[in-house]
């Protein structure tokens, strides 16, 4: 029986660079922006990696394929680079790579760096592009908003909720995520909005309208993790460690198979239940004091909130609207504004959320510092489509919680 | 042994252009125009083509049939998508029929039509299995030609043989003759037209006659014994004037339904004869006549057998599931006639690997897919691993068709930021239900329905995505409501 990550790997520094429309700043620049702040807080020499991951997710936009554009881009010295590509999950599978190279003892050091630049392509939201050339014969002509957003439909019918009480508790979840964003200063969209403006918002694909989507933006993060002995070594106090680190991907059963009803994600239940017993955690809805979702669309966070055993089974509207993750709630999801605000450059969003996480426990998340101290702190990346995705969970803490 | 018909059906697409909306348009230039500004004219959707249209046609004309009798496949049409892919194939293939089969197009004509249903009557005579005949048309006009106002886009199918023929064969005839009152040179788009009194004069009024005149002869029937004359041209007053000619009954003159369909191209004389036929009875006898460089005319007397068919959609039924199309610029777009910006979403390389397609022909044309004889169940596509978590067997698919299978929506959405010609594109989980399910384009949502998880659909064959560069187009299913005469009600 495998023993997992628990305390294993420590989080030696962070970096993120400003997410947005980076209009005059390469790949590299980005890469260049985060690594930096990362170096300087770990307080180390970049010859002391020992190994790095590169993600990113639509490559053929910015630096094309492979772990050479990292290398180069940071002039490390010859060492093993990786890239790792696993849709919008990219980011958390670079830190995945990097803490298991820790733990595993065939690191002391390792780096993980996430970046995406997408506002290359002359129009707003993802790039349109081929799926795979067998895909493209029968795969609908979906994009990302239209895939999320059934699962608004499959979930109000399943649970009896009207179209507009959806709509009201979608509305909630952007204008929370507005309002932190406005208190970070690295975030894409800065602006506070309310309610009416959300109801009222251009349709983009039924029944999300502009304020229930992410921003696509441009931007880089980055980890440097190492054992604790290291860290503690270098002079590292009130460290903060990685609790657990699960994964989970489709199998067909969702696209293919009949026993998925469309209002919830298969990946991320099978994910947090294993995720809450490596790191420890039982009662999640008390032990969980911080949580950056993958809100790509206000839907996916109201379903995730169950999906992560938060909410019972039909019951995230009623959470959603009592503030229970509102900034000062019972537990705050998305405190930096998440995908919606702070922004999601594809590859770099898995290690955003790790980067928000490591301020906050670290008591240096600025005007939107939560003021309970936070002790588990869990990130949720998902890529691909609800019926065909992979889910990434990391659960970090306070060493020894 | 008696050879004639054994089954028709038709389709016409739901969309109807209102044809006060192409006027309001153009009349500032031709004020002419303003006398064609009644009724409305059927408009394909942008996924649809001949061979699509065929398709739709086919099925309905088949119903339960059992597909693997049919010895042929002919489609005629002057608006075929290939020049050198045979398009009867195309549609043989999404019928899911077996490769031993003869499959041929015929064209050139606003005669084909009825030469193709001629021919296949003459195959059928010396043959002991059935043969489908189809026809489709989608005819490209030019923006404000009266074409544009008479011509609609529909199709028709027969199952012609011998045996259990709802109508019999009395007599056929064809007059050829090369009276050019149009043409559609090599890489032309558009028709070429001559005046219309000369073509009413010298053409339907003095070539047509002849070969009707040939049938009766040939027939012994009494021209006051047809109960239903079909000519299929949108001018008024011409199968009139025909009738009182040839001395047919005058309630024998069908509809050339120019008020609520207009006029299917060379499709058209079968569209008519299908409608006939729906609305006939034992006993009656149908004379077809077609104009195009010539006349074919065909005569039929209907049997006993037509009310042991099941009931077809057919162009009635097709005719009924309408809304009115009042944007004349979608029309417009639809055909190309405008330069529409359509954002560099639709910059997109749809290119079609011709390995890949080929490979992958039975899951993109036939919607086969595949069922485990394992544990029974279904999935699409197919592959050598079961999709149940609790068989997972290997290499124990066998072939199983999705395509005339009902499916219920699980989950949808309109989608207004991908590309999409007729945006906001509509697509959601169905979930058929035998097993089975697929993320699924949606087409043909009228402004009128709404759509809801739990609804039934059905699939169609339509055009998954033009690749303008190379003038290649692949084809897949895509599901669409149940019409309420398809549910059986």
């Amino acid at each position: 029986m495998a023993s997992g990550i628990k305390d294993k790997v420590a989080i030696l520094g962070m970096g993120c660079s400003r997410f947005g429309e980076r209009w005059n700043d390469n790949a590299e620049d980005l890469m260049i922006e985060a690594f930096i702040e990362a170096l300087e807080d770990a307080g180390i020499e970049k010859s002391s990696i020992d190994a790095a991951w590169f993600g990113t997710g639509i490559e053929e936009e910015h630096v094309g394929k492979s772990a050479v554009p990292l290398s180069m881009a940071l002039r490390l010295p010859n060492i093993p680079v990786t890239r790792v590509e696993n849709y919008c999950a990219s980011g958390s599978e670079a830190f995945r790579g990097a803490v298991y190279a820790v733990a595993s003892g065939a690191c002391d050091i390792a780096l993980a760096l996430g970046v995406e630049k997408l506002k290359d392509t002359g129009y707003g939201g993802l790039p349109q592009r081929n799926r795979g050339s067998v895909n493209d014969m029968f795969w609908a002509n979906a994009s990302a908003p239209g895939s999320f957003a059934q699962l608004a439909s499959a979930y109000s019918a399943k649970h009896g909720v009207s179209k507009e009480d959806m709509k009201k508790a979608m509305a909630h979840i952007s204008v929370k995520s507005h309002d932190n964003g406005s208190r970070n200063p690295k975030a894409h969209l800065r602006n506070q909005i309310n309610e009416e403006k959300v109801m009222n918002a251009p349709m983009i694909a039924e029944p999300l309208g502009l304020f229930d989507c992410c921003g696509v933006s441009d931007g880089s993060a980055c980890a440097i993790v190492t054992t604790p002995e290291i860290a503690k070594a270098l002079g590292k106090k009130d460290l903060i460690t990685v609790k657990a680190m699960q994964l989970s991907a489709s199998n067909g059963r969702e696209a293919q198979h009949n026993s998925w009803d469309g209002s919830h994600f298969v990946t991320t239940r099978a994910a947090a239940n294993r995720a809450y017993k490596e790191a420890g955690i039982t009662k999640p809805r008390d032990q969980v004091s911080l949580f950056e979702v993958h809100d790509c669309f206000s839907i996916t966070e109201l379903v995730t909130m169950e999906d992560l055993f938060i909410s019972d089974e039909g019951n995230a509207v009623k959470d959603i609207m009592n503030g229970f993750f509102d900034a000062d709630g019972e537990i705050p999801c998305q405190i930096d504004g998440g995908l919606k605000c702070f922004g999601h450059p594809i590859g770099a969003s898995g290690l955003r959320m790790i980067y928000e996480m490591y301020l906050q426990m670290n008591g240096r998340a600025g005007d939107r510092q939560r003021s309970e101290e936070p002790v588990f702190g869990m990130t949720h990346n998902l890529g691909g489509f609800p019926h065909q995705n992979v889910c990434s969970l990391t659960i970090v803490g306070k060493e020894g919680a | 042994m008696d050879v004639g018909i054994l089954a028709y059906g038709g389709y016409i697409p739901q969309s109807r252009l209102q044809r006060s909306e192409i006027a309001k348009a153009h009349s500032w230039f031709n004020p002419g125009l303003n006398g064609l500004a009644k009724g409305e004219r059927a408009m394909a959707n942008w996924d649809e083509d001949s061979v699509t249209m065929a398709v739709e046609a086919a099925r309905d004309c088949l119903g339960d049939t059992d597909r693997d009798v049919i010895s042929a496949v002919y489609l005629a049409s002057t608006s075929f998508p290939f020049n050198d892919r045979q398009n009867a194939g195309i549609v043989a293939d999404a019928l899911n029929l077996k490769s031993g089969l003869q499959t041929m197009d015929f064209s050139s004509s606003q005669r084909a039509g009825s030469a193709g249903l001629s021919l296949a009557l003459q195959v059928a005579k010396g043959n002991a299995d059935p043969v489908l005949y189809t026809t489709a048309e989608k005819r490209e006009t030019r923006a404000a030609s009266p074409l544009e106002f008479t011509s609609g886009d529909g199709a028709a199918a027969f199952l012609v043989g011998q045996g259990k023929v709802i109508a019999k064969l009395l007599a056929s005839h064809t007059e050829a003759v090369d009276f050019v009152d149009h043409f559609r040179g090599e890489g032309e788009t558009y028709d070429y037209s001559w005046e219309e009194r000369w073509v009413r004069d010298e053409g339907y009024l003095k070539i047509v006659p002849a070969a009707i005149a040939a049938v009766l002869e040939q027939s012994g029937v009494d021209p006051s014994a047809i109960t239903t004359f079909c000519f299929p041209v949108a001018a008024k007053r011409i199968a009139a004037s025909l009738a009182k000619q040839m001395g047919f009954p005058e309630t024998s003159v069908a509809d050339n339904l120019q008020a609520n369909c207009g006029e299917t191209g060379t499709a058209h004389s079968m569209v008519m004869l299908a409608q006939a036929l729906q609305n006939s009875k034992p006993g009656d006898k149908i004379l077809v006549a077609s104009f195009g460089q010539g006349s074919d005319a065909l005569l039929f007397e209907v049997t006993d057998e037509i009310a042991n068919l099941t009931p077809r959609m057919g162009i009635t039924g097709y005719l009924a599931r309408r809304y009115a199309e009042t944007n004349y610029n979608k029309y417009l777009a639809f055909h190309d006639l405008i330069n529409l910006e359509r954002g560099i979403r639709a910059e997109t390389d749809k290119k079609t690997g011709l390995t890949t397609l080929y490979r992958n022909k039975n899951m993109a044309q036939r919607m086969l897919g595949g069922k485990c004889t394992q544990c029974g169940t279904a999935q699409f596509p197919k592959s050598n691993m079961c999709v149940n978590e609790n068989c997972g067997a290997v290499h124990t698919q066998e072939d199983y068709p999705f395509a005339d299978r009902i499916a219920r929506v699980n989950s949808f959405t309109a989608d207004r930021l991908t590309y999409s010609p007729d945006p906001p594109a509509y697509y959601g989980m169905v979930q058929f239900e035998e097993g089975g399910r697929l993320m699924s384009d949606f087409t043909d949502i009228s402004p009128e329905s709404e759509v809801e998880v739990g609804m039934a659909m059905r699939m169609v064959f339509r055009v998954k995505d033009y690749d303008n560069k190379r003038g290649f187009r692949r084809y897949f299913w895509k599901a669409t409501p149940v019409a309420a005469a398809q549910k059986g009600e």
